[in-house]
């Protein structure tokens, strides 16, 4: 009970210094509101020139609420302990008696707040700008994948972030690598199903890929361009939460044993 | 004897890197055997790349050892860093620890909370830590404004936030103006003083400041330990003896000073110009001061200076190494 209340208040102290870095440094409120909402636009333009249903720009917003979660992943969270090692901050986390998840939680719940305003943001503005119906025909269901999605998600993000601890700058070049193929194969701005069955499920590894269309699926659900039933994607992503949260922790064991037989937590130059 | 709370047996640490389909080794550490007893600060005086900090990184746990064990409160670090980690904490001299967009008082407490204390408890003993280096005053600065002797301070007072039963201190005085290096040994002093259980593990390459500080001093080259005694039992193997210079006004002749016991040699020189005369005193032991200053003044001469000199912490560097540790800190601060 202790070791759980240690590690929650180990949690809560990193978050706050996300959502505090949020109050105090106001400047990415435009970069954070503005730009998903020009990313998305193109999108929307082309759905719009060449006639396609109105949902269609209901799937693009939907996806660009989603990316920002996933950069929040993939450069926050994912290359947490490569920055943790550049500020001089690793060694001091790593000597702490807390569980690594403790504070890539905390890192997870902070980013989360910013990363929501941004979500919010593009979704109002786009479905206002571009006047599309954003009416959620089934919330509660939609909130069930929503949650899925980013527990499995920030559990693939520890997942990378052990990665990170040991290969630093290589691992940083795969990331780049990640970004935009995700982008393609999770259908960020049109149905997976277009990529093909088989593609669409192999892509499905990544967590965001059933969230998006389960999503889609319980926002629109008379359009009938799902990959699989709603429930069979929330029963698959509820498994690839455990799986990854699972695999994360035991990841981060692995790679921490690993890291120091080969010093590379106290190596600035790696 | 109090029980060990750092041990060290044959211990070793080799870094291995890869370039260009060649394994590199580089030897930090050769079969090091150290024991260092609660209650104790104990020092790690060696030049720069002799062993030192890697010698704390493996004790902090944050390294593992290539060959041979270390304990630290009885647990060994590679087999029981979860039971070490609670009970120690470690500085680093230079190190930028925290968040610049957080003030100095929130760094800390964001540390703290580390280490499972409450935030009522930890915010008391922020402040309290705080004000001892003199840092409250800015406690609301963020870190990003803090000059580079204010953030060692802020991070000093890191080191001590879970109080820890054994506390890693890695040159923790690098680059500081004399003032604050000054306020952070008194604090490390006060800390030991406080409860005999602690101990407290020092490096540094300042002689001074572990002949001023620490119980016992390990002296450290090329990843060996070559030496390990108190300060003055180290400087006792140099051989040379403590020399008293005093100057004094008045007296005469100064015979008391021949033949008393405790003094070796004396020599005196009068000093025409202004009356006043040099004594330099040999003496077998520093028991023999009291005397010697009685029996001046029993002569009738008055006390205008005194110093007495020893052989230092360099004096056995030298002799161990064959080479000056001030020559190697100095080539480090010009390269």
């Amino acid at each position: 009970m202790q070791t759980l209340l240690n590690n929650l208040r180990a949690a809560r102290a990193r978050a706050y210094v996300r959502v505090i870095g949020t109050n105090r440094e106001l400047s990415w409120l435009v970069f954070d509101i503005l730009l998903p909402v020009l990313s998305i636009s193109a999108y929307i333009f082309i759905y719009k020139a060449i006639g396609a249903p109105e949902e269609y720009g209901g799937y693009v917003i939907i996806g660009g609420v989603m990316t920002g979660f996933w950069l929040n992943v993939l450069w926050n969270m994912g290359a947490n302990w490569y920055w943790e090692k550049q500020t001089g901050n690793l060694e001091i986390f790593f000597l702490a008696p807390i569980s690594r998840l403790s504070i890539l939680g905390g890192m997870a719940v902070g980013g989360m707040f910013q990363t929501s305003i941004r979500a919010m943001s593009t979704a109002v503005l786009g479905a206002l700008i571009f006047r599309i119906p954003m009416q959620v025909a089934h919330p509660f269901g939609a909130l069930v994948a929503f949650v899925l999605t980013l527990v499995a998600l920030y559990g693939l993000g520890a997942m990378f972030a052990s990665l990170f601890l040991l290969y630093g700058r290589e691992a940083w070049h795969y990331a780049n690598l990640l970004q935009e193929p995700i982008y393609l194969l999770s259908g960020f701005y049109f149905p997976v199903r277009a990529l093909g069955f088989w593609v669409a499920v192999g892509a499905s590894v990544i967590p965001l890929t059933l969230g998006l269309d389960a999503m889609r699926q319980l926002v629109y659900p008379h359009h009938g361009m799902g990959l699989l039933p709603v429930g069979v994607e929330l029963a698959i992503l509820a498994g690839l939460c455990a799986l990854y949260v699972g695999m994360a922790g035991a990841a981060l064991r692995t790679m921490e044993n690993l890291a120091r037989r080969e010093g590379r937590l106290t190596l600035k130059w790696q | 004897m109090s029980p060990l709370s750092i041990e060290c047996t044959d211990l070793g640490r080799v870094f291995r890197s890869r370039k260009r389909r060649q394994t590199e080794e580089k030897t930090a550490l050769t079969d090091v055997q150290l024991g260092v007893e609660a209650g104790e600060l104990f020092g790690l005086l060696g030049p720069n790349g002799a062993g030192k900090s890697t010698l704390i990184k493996i004790l902090a746990t944050l390294l593992l050892p290539s060959s041979g064990q270390a304990k630290v409160l009885g647990l060994d670090v590679v087999g029981q860093a979860g039971s070490i980690r609670p009970k120690i904490n470690m500085v680093s001299g230079g190190e930028h620890s925290g968040y610049g967009i957080l003030t100095v008082r929130e760094s800390l407490w964001m540390f703290s909370q580390f280490y499972g204390l409450s935030s009522r408890e930890s915010l008391r003993r922020i402040d309290e830590l705080l004000a001892i280096v003199g840092l409250d005053k800015d406690a609301h600065t963020k870190i990003s404004k803090l000059s580079t002797g204010m953030r060692q301070k802020m991070n000093f007072c890191r080191g001590f936030i879970n109080d820890p039963q054994v506390l890693y201190m890695d040159e923790p005085t690098l680059g500081l103006d004399v003032g604050v290096a000054k306020v952070i040994r008194a604090y490390m002093r006060e800390w030991m003083e406080q409860r005999p259980d602690r101990t407290l593990l020092l490096t540094t390459h300042y002689m001074a400041e572990a002949d001023e500080l620490c119980d016992r001093v390990a002296i450290i080259d090329q990843g060996r330990i070559l030496a390990c005694d108190s300060p003055t039992a180290l400087k006792r193997r140099v051989g040379q003896d403590s020399t008293l210079q005093i100057e004094v006004a008045g007296g005469n002749g100064f015979s008391c000073l021949a033949g008393m016991r405790g003094v070796k040699r004396s020599a005196v020189t009068h000093r025409p110009a202004d009356g006043r005369t040099d004594l330099s005193i040999i003496l077998e032991h520093d028991s023999a001061v009291p005397m010697v200053l009685a029996a001046l003044s029993e002569e009738g001469a008055g006390i205008v200076s005194f110093k007495k000199t020893e052989p230092t912490l360099e004096d056995v560097f030298l002799q161990l190494v064959g080479r000056k540790l001030t020559a190697d800190a100095d080539a480090a601060e010009q390269s």
